[in-house]
């Protein structure tokens, strides 16, 4: 694209003080030095040849201003890293990682002691809920300070529930594809129950609130699941290959609902 | 060449008034109406909300910002009609908001909040740090701007809140009892940046602060129980009060004046 610049009459007769220009010109120049750089640098170099007078004008202002922009304090280099962790995770979220991981660590190291439950994986016992624990940390009122700030702005909903989701998932299911690998259980035996247990946190949160949600699921798993198989020392049916459609099922079903109901994470109610 | 003025600074508005409330309910709870039947048309200009606590000042905040659902009655925001179910993103995009208790992470600096606030808003990318930079200055914090929140005094805690809000330059600005925490001189500077904004912006600010409304607010909407009370400029308010009734300045007595009616007094707070 070829640039039309301005002429050297022009730009001497600005530089001289626009008096001998017509007001359309002045307005297109200055439209167009904003955007140019090659005509501000000619304007610069026109001042200085042409208006001694303008020219010692700025000097002077500069050797005025030197001194307090040294004194100025350069501005410290920003912390990028932490800025784009917080698009992804709440800013307090990190010690709750932390728990999660830990928690499948010492279900590991139970396993691999073999002072767990005899045939039952603990690691395939709490894998499902792990994950739902950390889901609710990221969208609940008492541990997220700037809650209600957060529910207000329009990146709010189930856009920024997602990407908290995601990056959940993102720290909880590689570890226990670790723990998993260890201890010999496999992945599709706790993956899709973990991911529906995610979609259900979520959608039932939508309803009564996320951190509530994740109590009641909580609840459920242990009363339904961890329990029997702790009694009897068999791996309950649900955790089960034959269980798998079920889980797959839930799976859709919760997905569907939060899809269908996505308003409702922009308000303070999913946050209880 | 860029032209000068984008085609949306120019564009015409497409509504009378920038908030508008018809028979508006907000319920707190299961069973409590704390905004009750509310009638309100705001335009551009700073309107006190004043009212006794437990009035349901907040909860009016709320529903404005969005983030609480009216259960009756219609509320348009710069047009559009925000009661359904739906997450309302441009409308979003153009409120700036305060809660009344502005809660913040303490291991950020006040300019790594601001940027965060302004990413959560959809501000452009390219704009942040200069939008940043002129909320934090507008509100008198660009020396600390680099420091952490958990170093800052409640004052200062208190305008990071107010440079937050007005990151995204709104067009609705709703400011949760802002003047809480601050000293005379803050305060002060505090009513004076109220009225620059409120030249070209519509800003509500709750207060139980008479003072705060008389020195910076183009009207009074006076509030009590869910219901509007009053709704005009501060000197009418003024001028309802009688040398009978309870308070130090004229605004003080014409809002006793006002509340002062047989479902009151109930307690004596």
């Amino acid at each position: 694209m070829s640039v039309e610049h301005a002429s050297t009459r022009i730009i001497d007769g600005y530089a001289r003080g626009g008096t001998g220009l017509a007001a359309d010109e002045v307005w297109a120049l200055e439209a167009h030095l904003e955007t140019c750089r090659v005509c501000r640098d000619r304007l610069s170099a026109a001042v200085d040849a042409e208006v001694p007078a303008v020219a010692s004008l700025v000097d002077t202002v500069w050797s005025g201003l030197d001194p307090q922009l040294a004194a100025v304090a350069p501005v410290p280099r920003r912390r990028h890293r932490s800025a784009r962790l917080s698009s992804w995770l709440t800013p307090t979220m990190v010690p709750w990682l932390a728990m999660v991981v830990s928690v499948t660590l010492l279900a590991l190291l139970l396993d691999l002691a073999g002072t767990g439950s005899g045939e039952v994986s603990l690691v395939l016992l709490f894998a499902p809920v792990l994950p739902v624990l950390g889901v609710a940390a990221s969208w609940s009122r008492g541990l997220d300070p700037a809650y209600e700030l957060t529910a207000s702005v329009p990146r709010a909903g189930l856009h920024l529930v997602l990407r908290r989701t995601a990056a959940v998932l993102a720290v909880v299911v590689p570890a226990l594809l670790v723990a998993g690998w260890v201890t010999g259980v496999t992945a599709a035996q706790w993956l899709l129950p973990c991911l529906a247990f995610t979609s259900t946190t979520l959608a039932l949160g939508g309803v009564v609130g996320v951190t509530r949600a994740a109590v009641v699921l909580g609840a459920v798993w242990a009363a339904v699941v961890v329990a029997p198989t702790l009694a009897t020392s068999r791996t309950a049916f649900a955790l089960q290959t034959g269980g798998l459609p079920v889980w797959g099922l839930i799976l859709t079903l919760g997905t569907g609902v939060v899809i269908a109901r996505r308003g409702a994470y922009s308000v303070l109610g999913a946050h209880r | 060449m860029v032209p000068a003025v984008s085609a949306a600074d120019i564009a015409p508005t497409a509504y009378a008034w920038e908030i508008r409330a018809t028979g508006l309910k907000v319920k707190v709870g299961r069973k409590r109406m704390a905004v009750d039947g509310l009638d309100l048309s705001l335009g551009t200009g700073v309107h006190g909300l004043l009212g006794p606590n437990g009035a349901g000042k907040t909860t009016l905040i709320r529903a404005l910002a969005t983030v609480l659902r009216p259960a009756e009655g219609t509320l348009e925001l710069l047009g559009e009609s925000v009661g359904g179910l739906g997450e309302h993103r441009a409308v979003r995009r153009r409120i700036g908001y305060l809660p009344q208790e502005f809660g913040y992470y303490k291991r950020f600096t006040v300019r790594e909040f601001v940027e965060y606030m302004a990413w959560l808003k959809e501000v452009p990318k390219a704009e942040i740090p200069a939008a940043v930079q002129r909320a934090v200055e507008r509100v008198g914090l660009a020396d600390r701007a680099d420091e952490r929140m958990k170093a800052l005094s409640g004052g200062m805690v208190r305008r990071v809140g107010i440079a937050q809000a007005i990151v995204n330059d709104p067009t609705i600005l709703l400011l949760d009892e802002p003047t809480v925490g601050l000293d005379p001189a803050q305060r002060l500077r505090f009513r004076e940046l109220l009225q620059e904004l409120g030249t070209d912006t519509c800003v509500v600010v709750s207060t139980h602060l008479v003072e705060d409304v008389a020195a910076a607010c183009t009207d009074v909407v006076l509030f009590a129980e869910g219901r509007l009370v009053f709704h005009g400029p501060p000197d009418e308010l003024a001028s309802v009060g009688g040398p009978e009734h309870v308070g130090d300045s004229p605004l003080e007595r014409g809002y006793s004046a006002l509340l002062l009616n047989p479902g009151q007094g109930k307690g004596t707070w």
